[in-house]
């Protein structure tokens, strides 16, 4: 395998601006606020900032964007953008440059005002070959994985629903959620149809929202003002970019970049205490459940029923609320990051997982397209 | 490959359904069929593409209905194909209800129009 990159970065900070709907602020405002969040969240100045890892719906350079807003001269930058699971990408890109020394303060950071400017924007180009039939991407996309699932393996509506509503039940626990309030399975199942077999509440939210992360060497990591946590494993895969190129629609690349990450940390499916899987529709989580090894191929229905992965239930996933119900402003991948961070330092409040010391924070993006899976843990991990 | 005049492989296989037909490529070496049209083979990058009629056969991988209001058209199919040979395309089944299009059917494929242009379409068997 690779040569390890386990505990040689932590992230020291995180922040996040504007969740939910931000009217009248810009994305690279919300980005910038969170990165200054983040930073006085880590102890440390704009001015120590040399690597900027960026991407936006809204900007075709990023990294040079935000390098100019924020007023930093990076020494190292990366705007690479494969949807969804940038973010993760980021981590593993700031791990590899900080540990070669090209980089000593690295932030990631996204923005956007997608729901105060008037709704989703993609920033796809119109897939050749696929849009004259016009599918409304990414919902088609994950509508035909779903039916593909459920045609193979019997998997119901109503267990997609238990998706949606532990995320909600997660969501009611967090004061920064979106979407608050009671949904039932019924409420999900009797939404309005989107694409088939998916709802609305099947989809995520579309939301305003900046994040930011600040990572920096482990040594460096440990006299900040927040307990650091280590990115123990990272590892990234992508098979197509079409959904009529994917080899088979129930199985992402997550079954590649999984047990990559899972051995560059050195942990296995019953160490990690708590999930964070990029649910942009309720099919996601039960495919990544499944393809992550936490349950067998075709199992993930049953699996979350009953209030698995809801609050009580014996497997945390998604505690934040998710993209579903907590915040999802065009491309999440970054939030499933900071919320882990948030749990291992113990600061999620009533939805706090008890004696967490390892999550695991998955990416996804564009229509199942690139598979980002990283690993973090506590100091005790190391 | 080819000089700098011929047009692409995606540029032929308009020009094909401009005529009403459906053609896709095969491997000379391998024997392999490929879709969407490319410069090389993906994955082995075999060079000796040919341009073959599709037998036309195929069977719904996976499908759903986009759903749309009346005044824009109504609900319309989005289907994954698994052509006969091997390679598998997005289209749509006409003739048919898009809610009854199921998974597994076996649907056949014609040059229709889609917007004022051909497209390949299926309908069932």
């Amino acid at each position: 395998m690779a040569r390890s990159l386990r505990g040689v970065a932590a992230c020291a900070g995180v922040g996040t601006a504007g969740c939910g709907e931000a009217p009248g602020r810009s994305a690279i405002e919300l980005l910038a606020e969170s990165v200054h969040l983040a930073l006085a969240d880590a102890g440390l100045s704009v001015a120590e900032v040399d690597g900027v890892f960026a991407a936006t719906a809204v900007h075709s350079m990023a990294a040079m964007s935000v390098a100019e807003y924020l007023g930093v001269r990076p020494t190292f930058s990366s705007g690479s953008n494969i949807g969804g699971s940038s973010f993760q990408a980021h981590a593993l890109n700031a791990a590899l440059a900080l540990e070669a020394g090209l980089c000593n303060v690295a932030v990631i950071a996204y923005g956007s005002n997608q729901r105060s400017a008037g709704g989703f924007t993609s920033i796809s180009e119109p897939m050749p070959y696929e849009a004259a039939y016009k599918p409304r991407n990414p919902v088609t996309a994950y509508a035909l994985a779903a039916a593909r699932h459920m045609h193979l393996y019997g998997t119901t509506r109503a267990q997609l629903a238990e998706v949606a509503v532990a995320a909600r039940h997660w969501a009611n626990l967090n004061p920064d959620a979106f979407a608050q309030g009671p949904l039932s399975i019924d409420d999900v199942l009797s939404a309005r149809m989107i694409n088939d077999p998916l709802g609305k509440l099947d989809c995520c939210l579309v939301t305003d929202g900046g994040a930011a992360m600040v990572m920096v060497r482990a040594e460096q990591a440990r006299d900040r003002p927040k307990p650091p946590v280590y990115l123990l494993g990272a590892a990234m895969a992508h098979h197509h970019r079409m959904i009529s190129a994917m080899p088979e629609l129930t199985v992402s690349a997550a079954a590649d970049s999984g047990p990559r990450a899972f051995e560059m940390a050195g942990v296995a499916q019953g160490d990690v205490d708590l999930l964070m899987l990029y649910d942009a529709f309720t099919i996601n989580t039960i495919l990544f459940l499944e393809d992550l090894g936490f349950c067998a191929k075709g199992e993930g229905g049953p699996f979350v029923s009953g209030g698995r992965i809801a609050p009580g239930g014996s497997l945390p996933v998604n505690t934040s609320g998710g993209g579903l119900s907590c915040v999802h402003p065009g491309m999440y991948g970054l939030y499933t990051m900071i919320e882990a961070v948030r749990q291992l330092r113990g600061e999620a409040g009533k939805r706090q997982v008890k004696d967490a010391e390892i999550a695991l924070a998955h990416g996804n993006g564009g229509v199942l397209s690139s598979q980002v899976t990283s690993i973090w843990g506590t100091g005790a991990t190391l | 490959m080819s000089d700098a005049t011929t047009p692409g492989p995606e540029a032929q296989f308009r020009a094909y359904l401009d005529q009403g037909r459906f053609m896709i490529q095969r491997s000379k070496s391998t024997g392999a069929c490929v879709f969407y049209p490319r410069v090389a083979a993906p994955g082995s990058g075999a060079a000796d593409l040919e341009w073959v009629e599709a037998s036309g056969e195929g069977v719904v991988y996976s499908t759903t209905v986009v759903r749309n209001r009346p005044e824009k058209g109504g609900d319309y199919n989005v289907a994954l194909i698994d052509l006969a040979e091997g390679p598998r395309m997005m289209s749509r089944v006409v003739d048919i209800d898009p809610a009854d299009v199921r998974i597994g059917m076996k649907v056949r494929a014609r040059v229709g129009e889609l917007d004022g242009a051909p497209q390949v379409l299926f309908a069932p068997l």
